[in-house]
């Protein structure tokens, strides 16, 4: 384990991290450490706690103990938007785009300038922006589709679209949960190829339930199981640990 | 300010100059007036929709209480006007004179406090923007930050609707009670009874409602207009980009509550007195109607709203009074039923392409017609 | 203030002023059950349950009307008639309205809520047209009347008890619907989740029209009850309808229980001041508190906390 570390040296360190539901525990004492330029994949059987503990690093839930340190700040009393500014950026499991909006504003409103009220009420598309958004637009495949109101994506479509949203924040911690969930098999390609461009310079924490897309993309696999870890290692070393075999292959 | 589009696209061209052409020429030139008087205290309430399309349409906040900021203002007016007509020799005959007529009914012997500053003409006019906004803020902050939205925010803004109606009828002394506050003569020595001075204060009005137009039409240009629609659609998303939910949520709700109360400090001179009556729950939810009838959406669909569901009350209700009640709620029905879009939905989806088609052989712009997109509710408080 | 009062004098007033608050607690309680299953448990904001009400009001008033003309002899009983009629009355009009109304607004509660408003302005005007203008008062049978002499001092209306037991009656009607019946099961699996509900062989429509109806159901029995303490007209259904959402919002929305114990507590707070203030200042008073608690506490008091 990795014990014995300075936590400063790690760009996300999770201590000692629970939460409650009325009583249940969904995430129970849990510590990892994320490492800079680390990509990060967490997997485990539904209701592991994967979903909460991204919850809890971006502040959409409360942790009931614990701490999560980011480059030295504590994100538990932290607001969501101060986390976000912080530079942690969350993609949802379910695509969530504004469907209202075209390709171009979608973008736009991630770009990090102007986000307070004032901000906004003065914020200019000047040069800068535009051509940020058109590079993005470019990386995600969506550069033809500026114009198109978001709600005229197909599914895949909408994915990429958000995690362009992120990409134009550029967050030093990108979290995605489960990018490639209801993916075609063309775009689930295009979409490992994008985030293989997308995660150089950063840290990553994915929640993927697709073995091959984790052993082509993963430094590292945290095995959770009911709220703890279970196993923690490469690939390979999480793939023989036996407790791991026992919860997936089960009884 | 303006770099990305047009300030007004050609539709919005259309719209914006005959509403002018009618407001500022074609009403004044044919109707008397008391016509003209009318349709000045339905433009009153252009005011509040206006507000209600950014703050409902747009951000997706539904305010069931927007007749209190509409009275807020109305009566930081009235208060001024009670004043000046209550000076001392007009009052001589009270056994306190100088004090309005309803206090001096009610025994009470002395100004109150929260009466004095309205002695003053720009403290009033600083009041109605002032209480109104400031009040918003308050609970604006209190529970956007808190995340009280949806239903319980509709909910919670109709108990205030309601708590301050019973309030004002309850305070007879000081408030004037349920026939609130009456006989108002004259703004600063100038008698507003007049036919001359109602024909100018109608224009004043149609100025002041151009301005609130050209300010919304800005706001929803800007970044903040498109973050009030993308909060609406997806909360979680805006915050997790960046920004302060609440905070937007604050403004778009006190834009609404500022123009409603100049909606109402307007209302006060033109009709001449203030009442309870336009404060509490139904005059508010009937100000939401305007502003569903017009299209949630559209800034120019609020002020016809208002003008044509309050002529349609005036005529019903005067030949069919049986009738009106049918009607309105019938009309609130349909409306949320099969037109979510309003009359500027209709326009859209069903008008302006027959135009198009007329003029030229454009290509359809991309769907973002009402007809086949689902409206967009922002949920429940978590 | 109590220097006049002897301190019996004292003890019976604020015995008596407890059992008013008790009879507001039992009017609160019948006029948010059926809003606490209609928008607790279906999400759905009836801004007509009011009028629901008092058409259930008006169906005691016929039928008490009807049992003096044709049946006078049977007059002593006929409040429990009417009752049912009430129900059946209310209950059925609350279905027709699910099925040409709330069910295409589901996914939309915000414009649920602007349309039962048009429902409730049509209904009013309908009562009015039909019953007229004027409140309309029932006869109370005899052994309704009058009171029971606790104490030399105190003094408890007959039919105030009477109010206040059949509001425990319903109240346990309703939890053993909810709670323990085959179909209670199947709203609140309806309510947890429609897909899921629907795909193990619920009739989802069906469940949703039979929930409402009998929301709407158990307002006509609310309305009916309140014709023994009270007269009834065409817009009293909007006096109440504040109220009830505040008792329902209060209490914790999904909760039977805390729409209970938040109509206790309102109920009391607000008997409690009439007796320092005014009518009107203890109701601004009592609404301010209610609003300020939900500020802090959106959830309502007695809601559980849930994961997200």
């Amino acid at each position: 384990m990795l014990v014995g570390h300075q936590p400063k040296e790690f760009l996300l360190a999770v201590e000692a991290l629970t939460v409650s539901f009325d009583g249940f525990k969904a995430v129970n004492d849990l510590s990892f450490y994320v490492e800079e330029n680390e990509i990060r994949v967490i997997i485990g059987p539904n209701g592991a706690g994967k979903t909460t503990v991204l919850d809890l690093i971006c502040g959409k839930t409360k942790a009931t103990s614990g701490s999560i340190q980011f480059r030295g700040k504590e994100l538990t009393r932290m607001k969501e938007n101060e986390i976000v500014q912080a530079g942690v950026g969350r993609k949802f499991q379910t695509p969530s785009v504004y469907d209202d909006l075209t390709v171009f504003e979608n973008l736009e409103i991630s770009y990090p300038r102007g986000r307070t009220v004032f901000g906004a009420l003065t914020f200019q598309r000047d040069a800068a922006v535009r051509q940020r958004v058109e590079e993005v637009a470019e990386m995600i495949f969506l550069k033809d589709k500026l114009d198109m109101y978001a709600d005229l994506l197909s599914h895949g479509q909408k994915q990429w679209l958000e995690i362009g949203m992120l990409l134009i924040q550029d967050p030093d911690l990108l979290m995605l949960d489960e990018p490639v969930a209801g993916m075609s098999v063309s775009e689930r390609a295009k979409t490992a190829e994008l985030l293989n461009r997308i995660i150089k310079d950063r840290s990553v924490l994915v929640i993927e339930h697709d073995m091959k897309f984790v052993e082509d993309i993963a430094h590292k696999v945290t095995v959770l199981h009911q709220g703890q870890i279970l196993s923690e290692g490469t690939m390979e070393h999480v793939k023989n640990d036996p407790k791991v075999i026992e919860v997936y292959l089960g009884h | 300010m303006i770099i990305n589009s047009r300030f007004f696209d050609r539709s919005e061209l259309i719209g914006f100059i005959a509403l002018a052409l009618l407001l500022f020429i074609i009403l004044p030139l044919t109707l008397d007036i008391f016509r003209l008087n009318l349709v000045a205290k339905y433009l009153t309430y252009a005011f509040v929709a206006i507000g209600l399309v950014l703050c409902w349409g747009y951000g997706g906040i539904l305010s069931l209480g927007q007749g209190v900021f509409f009275g807020l203002g109305g009566y930081c007016m009235a208060m001024y006007l009670k004043l000046e007509a209550s000076s001392v020799a007009n009052t001589k005959i009270q056994s306190t004179p100088g004090i309005p007529d309803f206090m001096d009914w009610n025994q009470i012997t002395e100004l109150p406090m929260f009466w004095k500053p309205f002695h003053s003409f720009p403290l009033t006019l600083l009041a109605i923007i002032l209480v109104p906004g400031i009040f918003a803020f308050i609970i604006g902050a209190a529970m956007f930050k808190r995340r009280v939205g949806g239903v319980y925010f509709a909910i919670i803004t109709q108990a205030i609707a309601a708590i301050l109606t019973i309030l004002i009828v309850g305070q007879q002394g000081y408030t004037g009670g349920i026939n609130g506050i009456t006989d108002l003569r004259t703004l600063h020595g100038w008698d507003i009874r007049t036919d001359h001075a109602k024909f100018i204060l109608y224009f004043v009005e149609v100025l002041l409602l151009f301005g609130c137009i050209v300010v919304a039409q800005f706001i929803r240009l800007t970044k903040l207009g498109r973050i009030l629609v993308a909060m609406r659609e997806k909360e979680d998303r805006v915050r997790f980009s960046g920004y302060s939910v609440a905070n937007f949520k604050i403004f778009a709700f006190c834009v609404a509550a500022v123009f409603a109360a100049i909606g109402g400090a307007l209302f006060t001179l033109e009709v001449g007195f203030m009442s309870p009556s336009f404060v509490g729950i139904v005059p508010s939810i009937e100000m939401v109607i305007y502003t569903a009838v017009g299209g949630r959406m559209s800034i120019f669909g609020a002020v016809w709203g208002s003008l044509l569901v309050n002529f349609a009350k005036t005529s019903l209700s005067e030949s069919f009074p049986q009738l009106w009640l049918f009607g309105l709620g019938a009309l609130f029905i349909a409306v949320v039923l099969l037109f979510p879009g309003g009359l500027s939905g209709i326009w859209q989806d069903y008008v302006q392409p027959r135009i198009d088609r007329l003029i030229s052989s454009r290509k359809p712009k991309s769907g973002n017609g009402w007809a086949d997109k689902s409206v967009a509710d922002s949920a429940p408080a978590e | 203030m109590f220097g006049d009062y002897s301190l019996g004098d004292l003890g019976a007033i604020f015995a008596m002023q407890g059992f008013a608050g008790l009879i507001l607690f039992s009017v609160y309680v019948l006029m948010a059950l059926g809003l606490a299953i209609i928008f607790g448990q279906m999400g759905v904001i009836n801004m007509a349950h009011g009028e629901f009400m008092i058409l259930g009001a008006y169906v005691t008033w016929m039928t008490s009307n009807a049992f003096q003309q044709y049946l006078p002899s049977l007059f002593p009983g006929y409040f429990f008639v009417a009752m049912i009629l009430a129900f059946i009355a209310s209950g059925a009009l609350g279905m027709l309205v699910e099925w040409g109304l709330i069910r295409h607004l589901y996914k939309r509660p915000l414009d649920t809520l602007l349309a039962t408003w048009g429902l409730s302005l049509i209904l009013q005007q309908a009562y009015r047209s039909i019953f007229g203008a004027r409140e309309v008062g029932v006869d109370l049978p005899e052994w309704m009347m009058g009171s029971w002499q606790a104490t030399d001092t105190i003094q408890i209306p007959i039919n105030g008890m009477f109010v206040m037991a059949l509001t425990i009656l319903i109240t346990i009607a309703v939890s053993y619907v909810l709670f323990w019946s085959r179909w209670g099961r199947q709203v609140r699996a309806v309510v947890q989740n429609r897909v899921m509900a629907g795909a193990v062989g619920i009739n989802t429509e069906k469940v949703d029209r039979y929930t409402f109806g009998l929301g709407c159901g158990i307002a006509g029995v609310a309305g009916s009850a309140f014709t023994m303490i009270g007269s009834t007209g065409p817009t009293a259904g909007q006096l109440y309808i504040v109220d009830t959402f505040l008792v329902v919002v209060f209490g914790g929305a999904a909760s039977l229980f805390g729409t209970i114990a938040s109509a206790f507590t309102i109920s009391q707070t607000q008997s409690t001041l009439e007796f320092f203030l005014s009518g009107s200042m203890a109701k601004v008073i009592t609404l301010l508190a209610i609003v300020a608690i939900l500020m802090m506490r959106p959830q309502g008091l007695f809601a559980l906390k849930v994961r997200k």
